[in-house]
């Protein structure tokens, strides 16, 4: 047994302390707020210029001007603000952003990250990707363990094109949690019923424990 | 409509506002996807059919909508943008390969244009270090970390649209339609407004103007827009 997607999410919800300004990533990352106690001690950043982004809207009240950086339609919560992309930058970029929950295509035991292009594949672009990996405080990643063909992702080196050098945390699959300790990957957490055994099979660089 | 002394930048159409437009200019394009778009001012350049444009824009359109109809229209002969995603027709032209496409990182992209707006040449950030983003750029150790220099971005034009529009040009926003616009507005040489409404001199609070008309060139007024959803994202209301 491995966690599902929503026990992925759940899990990365228990990395968020209350107080928090949150930035979550485009796909799986987004599942993280359906988890989040719904008292308002995390603040949502989305980069599209918005601090205290909300759940979807109501039927009916959805507006095509308020959207977040998927560019589904959102709400802004009591107390939120909209800014211009400059100042959501500055954001980002000024270290103002305690965590950022990013998915993955590759990530390095030297906390590497890649997850804008893959050589020879569609290349989705780099929206704010490089700015959250290189700006925020923390760096969470959510992603599967291995690529669809069975690759392992979490590898002592990336080679796909690199989002940004040394910057990721920690790291979230279907089988546990895992510490990027420079030489390795750190076992936090495995997943229930999963061993250590297979995790070592599916991951490209060194395992402790 | 009195404009007291200042000059009047009304244009009575979309065509009087786009006539300084001329061939291979470098134009921004406000929007976050299709949100925020300047709808006419953008349909008015396919009309015009101008060529060789250098788009500068986050997206440059998507789902066939937006600033798509301009690859479709072949005005285009180079893009900076930072993001592909679904926008088939961009992904299109980057496997074609006739245009030469940019895609850089979303901050970068930003503070480039907002350097050119404030008189800053270059700067240097942590963004791209050790990526292809950093590839044949300056950089320098500022403590113990390292840095790229990124070079302020300028264009010729800027395509915007606001909510609201005094006949100066100070301009206010409506929610994320903000995004990139006002950075755009104060690093092109003649900015273009598309008011949904426009609204009298005074008639705007000080306090509440989010762009300054000094930054603004040309408006234009247009009531009317699509606005189109790309994802139209909702919840059920709870049954008590």
């Amino acid at each position: 047994m491995s966690w599902g997607k929503q026990d992925m999410a759940k899990r990365a919800a228990a990395e968020i302390a209350p107080g928090s300004i949150v930035n979550l990533g485009i796909g799986l990352p987004t599942l993280v707020a359906d988890y989040l106690p719904d008292d308002g001690s995390v603040w949502f950043h989305s980069e599209n210029g918005l601090l205290g982004m909300g759940p979807f809207p109501y039927e009916g009240d959805e507006d095509p001007q308020l959207i977040n950086a998927g560019k589904q339609t959102v709400t802004v919560v009591p107390g939120g603000s909209i800014f211009d992309s400059a100042t959501s930058f500055a954001m980002i970029r000024g270290g103002h952003v305690d965590l950022a929950v990013l998915g993955a295509m590759q990530v390095a035991m030297t906390g590497d990250l890649a997850n804008w292009s893959i050589p020879g594949g569609k290349t989705m672009g780099i929206g704010g990707a490089m700015d959250l990996a290189s700006g925020a405080k923390r760096i969470l990643v959510l992603t599967r363990h291995t690529t669809k063909e069975g690759e392992p992702k979490l590898l002592e080196r990336c080679d796909f094109p690199l989002t940004a050098l040394g910057c990721v945390d920690r790291v979230i699959t279907e089988l546990g949690v895992f510490d990027v300790t420079g030489d390795g990957f750190r076992v936090v957490e495995l997943a229930e019923g999963v061993a250590l055994e297979e995790v070592r099979e599916k991951t490209g660089a060194p395992l402790t424990e | 409509m009195t404009t007291g002394r200042h000059l009047n930048k009304v244009k009575p159409s979309v065509v009087d506002a786009l006539e300084p437009l001329f061939d291979g200019a470098s134009v921004m394009v406000g929007g976050f996807g299709l949100c925020g778009n300047a709808e006419a001012l953008i349909a008015g350049v396919v009309e015009r059919g101008v060529k060789d444009l250098h788009l500068i824009s986050n997206n440059a359109g998507n789902m066939g909508k937006g600033l798509a109809a301009w690859l479709r229209a072949g005005v285009v002969g180079r893009i900076t943008c930072t993001y592909l995603g679904n926008n088939e027709d961009l992904h299109a032209a980057m496997r074609e390969g006739k245009i030469r496409i940019d895609v850089i990182p979303q901050g970068t992209f930003v503070e480039r244009m907002r350097a050119a707006g404030a008189g800053i040449p270059a700067f240097y950030t942590p963004t791209g270090v050790g990526t292809v983003v950093a590839e044949g750029k300056e950089t320098r150790t500022f403590g113990d970390r390292e840095y790229v220099l990124e070079e302020a971005l300028h264009a010729d034009f800027a395509l915007i649209r606001c909510k609201q529009a005094d006949p100066f040009g100070n301009a206010r926003f409506w929610r994320t339609a903000r995004n990139f616009s006002p950075i755009m507005a104060t690093a092109a040489k003649t900015t273009i407004l598309e008011a949904d409404a426009l609204v009298e001199l005074g008639a705007l609070d000080p306090d509440d103007v989010h762009l300054p008309g000094i930054f603004v060139h040309r408006v234009v007024e247009v009531t009317e827009h699509e606005d189109p959803f790309e994802y139209r994202t909702v919840r059920q209301k709870e049954t008590a």
